[in-house]
């Protein structure tokens, strides 16, 4: 298999460039993105990529195989390979740091600004808050978000306007709040993200959909968060 | 002073993980300046990956449930090493602890009644007197970490919590006398060094599973705080305590929660028998984990292990339904179909133990003081050094941890450390600053690196201290072998000290990070190897051949293992709680 590598060192490199390297599978073991990632950095120590849980759970490692945004730890070879070959690019998007490794920051400050916490005014009963498994289920598919990046940056009005636009993953933990039966904020919330960018940037392109390795759904949710904002306004 | 950036808290924390940003949020919400440290992005810590719950008697599954039950079967799980002043503090806050992070919004499964969800888990009874199987695990799924390690992250953003997100720690930084005052970091991105100085410094860097070849762990799990405080010269308590989880999958390493078997999963061999009956008749599946797992690896010795290798065994869970299987266990069905290539919904996973979590650690009080001892053997504090969640040893876990309990453990320790400091820092706590050489030596391991212009990778040095402690330092384990193991890793020690760096760089140099990370593995593997060679019994997770059996006599003590002269002392285990009777050794059988 030939692995096309995206290298970029900003001390060494004056551009960014593809790295073609040979790599020999082993026979009867299907490896994962990241495997193949820990041989070459065995030999190559200057290889830099982020990763953690090596389980598909932490985030650490979403990047672009073959032209799509996952995560390197559960996707295997077998999956992604076209013509015996693998192209392996950072997240789009996003400022390169090194190599496989992005700057996150614009992404972390998108999830931030919708205050991605549960917010209750009335005091705390001495045991925990009552909600109705119908209550509870409502957050199913939303408080799984891994915070890994995939969706927002596989998201062509997130590549437009990635300071405005809040993006799929920030708007998913948007709603995840808005959806809590316990949260007391949703009128706060609606206000905060009612302006013609925050959340009406998105197109309904449903690359967040098509690339989110829990397989979640953005744009379901956003077009809660649309119907709520509505709402609001009649 | 010297010439690196200097940055100056009342308080650190270093790690942010559970315990870590649980100590973070209490500092901050106290109004003490404190900043977490944090080498990967904090919801890329290893509490993300914890599964089945956290264990509390919060007496919604049984509303007479009883702290002292859970008491009861933590110290019983630790076969009676734990310390009980320990063990009754985290019970009985517990279920503040937890109501607490439902209260911050943790998204946990829910009853008919609205209240929390709990699930039976292993070591679980309704007290000394009544074996039945009780339901006292708390969940959020399957996917318990995850939702908690967001939910205190969360709440930190709330409070506005200072992070310094992508910094490495390298080593703690010691005053003329002995106290901590802050430790040498890197920031990863920039490679910019940096004194970070503080009047209470908090270890809670997590377990260090990445010592075996075969782990649960993630690939952080490095034991960075446990390798700072011991080349501080400060010792470490019951390190030879390594707990094999009984489920990791086959082939992988990934974790299946005991929440399966919570659920009514069973295991079976390779002759269909469900074989944990002749091992536990009364609990089964769900005894001890150090006791599922040793029964595991009979089995496989004894030729009843499944596959072409006989190597493994299998957990059923297909009986137990679909429609469970996705409202319990939903991660579990993506993680088998991911990494065992099998949907358990229509066959059993394979399974083997698989090193999971490490009991030992930095010696702490209940409110997260580390502690070394004196010339009488006499605990001392350590001024300015703290510790919790696994990276500390208060001990509430002993020689076996029950499931579920780490998570209580990281948030109730967690919680306490902040709680303490902010009480240490209102008295007026002070230490003494740092000289130009202190700050100098905690960046001696830099330096090395920066000159060492011959020497073996780190990768290949790795691979062979992992290795030798899988083979060495497993389930079962005798002094011949053990002995073997720990010569080859005196060789190993040799090549650690000489790996060399061909990656100086200073923008996100990971070799370099790998490289310092290896010294912490090294140092935890070795402190492992000493204490359990010294340890001569068979004692929850660690079981010997050659000593099968316990040795209250001798044993009935926590392992205290002193770097600098790679000495084994003894410290007394606790045996006096509060407000309850002590709970005396017994035979442990389930």
């Amino acid at each position: 298999m030939l692995v096309s590598l995206y290298r970029y060192n900003p001390e060494a490199d004056n551009a960014p460039f593809m790295q073609d390297i040979e790599v020999e599978l082993p026979k009867g073991r299907d490896l994962m993105v990241l495997d193949v990632l820990n041989l070459l950095k065995e030999k190559d120590v200057t290889l830099s990529y982020r990763r953690s849980c090596r389980e598909g759970v932490c985030g650490s490692d979403g990047m672009n195989m073959n032209g799509k945004n996952g995560l390197a730890c559960i996707t295997p070879v077998s999956q992604v390979i076209k013509k015996d070959k693998l192209v392996l690019r950072p997240l789009p998007g996003l400022p390169v740091i090194r190599d496989l490794v992005v700057d996150m920051s614009l992404f972390y400050k998108q999830y931030e600004k919708v205050m991605p916490y549960l917010v209750n005014d009335q005091p705390a009963p001495a045991i925990e808050r009552l909600q109705t498994p119908e209550d509870r289920e409502k957050l199913d598919g939303l408080y799984e978000c891994i915070l890994c990046a995939c969706c927002s940056t596989a998201c062509p009005s997130f590549w437009w306007n990635p300071d405005k636009f809040i993006g799929p993953a920030g708007l998913l933990q948007a709603y995840r709040f808005l959806a809590d039966s316990r949260d007391t904020a949703q009128a706060e919330r609606l206000a905060d993200l009612d302006d013609p960018f925050s959340v009406f940037r998105c197109r309904g392109i449903m690359n967040c959909v098509s690339v989110c390795p829990k397989g979640l759904n953005p744009t379901r949710a956003i077009g809660h968060i649309r119907n709520l904002l509505l709402q609001r306004a009649t | 002073m010297s010439n690196i950036k200097t940055m100056t808290f009342d308080a650190i924390v270093i790690g942010g993980g559970g315990a870590g940003m649980r100590a973070a949020l209490q500092l901050t919400e106290t109004g003490v300046k404190a900043a977490c440290i944090t080498k990967v992005f904090p919801t890329r810590s290893h509490t993300v990956s914890a599964q089945g719950g956290i264990t509390c008697a919060i007496a919604s599954a049984d509303p007479n449930d009883d702290w002292r039950w859970h008491m009861y079967d933590t110290v019983k799980g630790s076969d009676y090493i734990a310390d009980q002043d320990a063990v009754e503090y985290m019970c009985s806050v517990g279920p503040q602890a937890v109501f607490e992070l439902e209260h911050m919004g943790l998204p946990f499964s829910r009853t008919e009644q609205g209240r929390i969800y709990q699930r039976p888990f292993g070591g679980q009874s309704k007290g000394p007197n009544d074996s039945t199987q009780a339901a006292r695990t708390c969940a959020a799924a399957d996917r318990t970490g995850h939702a908690l390690l967001h939910t205190l992250y969360q709440a930190n953003l709330k409070r506005g919590t200072t992070f310094l997100s992508e910094w490495y720690a390298v080593d703690l930084v010691k005053n003329a006398k002995n106290e901590v005052v802050g430790v040498v970091a890197i920031e990863i991105e920039t490679g910019e060094v940096a004194y970070i100085k503080a009047k209470a410094t908090v270890l809670a860097t997590g377990g260090a599973g990445r010592i075996y070849a075969s782990t649960t762990n993630a690939l952080i799990n490095t034991g960075d705080g446990i390798g700072m405080a011991l080349r501080a010269g400060f010792p470490m308590q019951d390190m030879e305590m390594w707990q094999f989880h009984p489920t990791g999958i086959y082939g992988a390493g990934t974790l299946v929660t005991e929440g399966c078997r919570g659920e009514g999963g069973y295991l079976i061999n390779s002759e269909g028998e469900r074989f944990m009956e002749r091992y536990a008749p009364n609990s089964k599946d769900l005894a001890g984990r150090d006791v599922v797992a040793r029964s595991m690896v009979i089995e496989i010795l004894e030729g009843r292990g499944c596959g072409p290798e006989k190597d493994h065994v299998l957990l059923k869970l297909d009986h137990l339904g679909e429609e469970t299987l996705n409202l319990r266990l939903p991660g579990i069905c993506e993680l088998s179909k991911t990494f065992a290539h099998v949907d358990p919904v229509k066959e059993p996973v394979p399974v083997v133990p698989t090193c999971h979590y490490m009991m030992g650690g930095i010696p702490t009080n209940v409110g997260g003081q580390a502690l070394t001892q004196d010339d009488d053997g006499k605990d001392q504090p350590i001024r300015g050094l703290f510790a919790c969640g696994e990276a500390a040893c208060v001990s509430v876990h002993g020689a076996n941890r029950l499931g579920g309990n780490s998570l209580l453990d990281l948030v109730v320790f967690g919680r306490a450390a902040g709680l303490h400091i902010e009480e240490q820092l209102r008295n007026g706590f002070e230490v003494d600053g740092a000289s130009e050489a202190d700050i100098k030596r905690a960046m001696a391991r830099l330096d090395r690196l920066a000159n060492a212009s011959e020497g073996e990778h780190v990768a290949a040095v790795r691979k062979d201290l992992q290795t030798c402690m899988q083979l060495y330092f497993g389930v079962f384990r005798d002094g011949e072998s053990m002995n073997k193991g720990l010569q080859l890793l005196n060789e190993i020690g040799e090549r650690v000290r000489n790996t060399r760096l061909t990656d100086t760089s200073n923008v996100f140099n990971t070799a370099r990070i790998e490289a310092l990370e290896l010294d912490n593995l090294f140092e935890v593997a070795y402190a492992t190897a000493v204490s359990a060679v010294e340890r001569k019994e068979s004692r929850g997770a660690h079981a010997r051949n050659d000593f099968t059996e316990r040795d209250d006599e001798n044993w009935l003590k926590h392992s205290l293992y002193f770097p600098l002269d790679k000495r084994v002392g003894k410290r007394d285990v606790n045996f006096s709680p509060k407000t309850v009777d002590t709970f005396q050794p017994t035979i442990r059988s389930y």
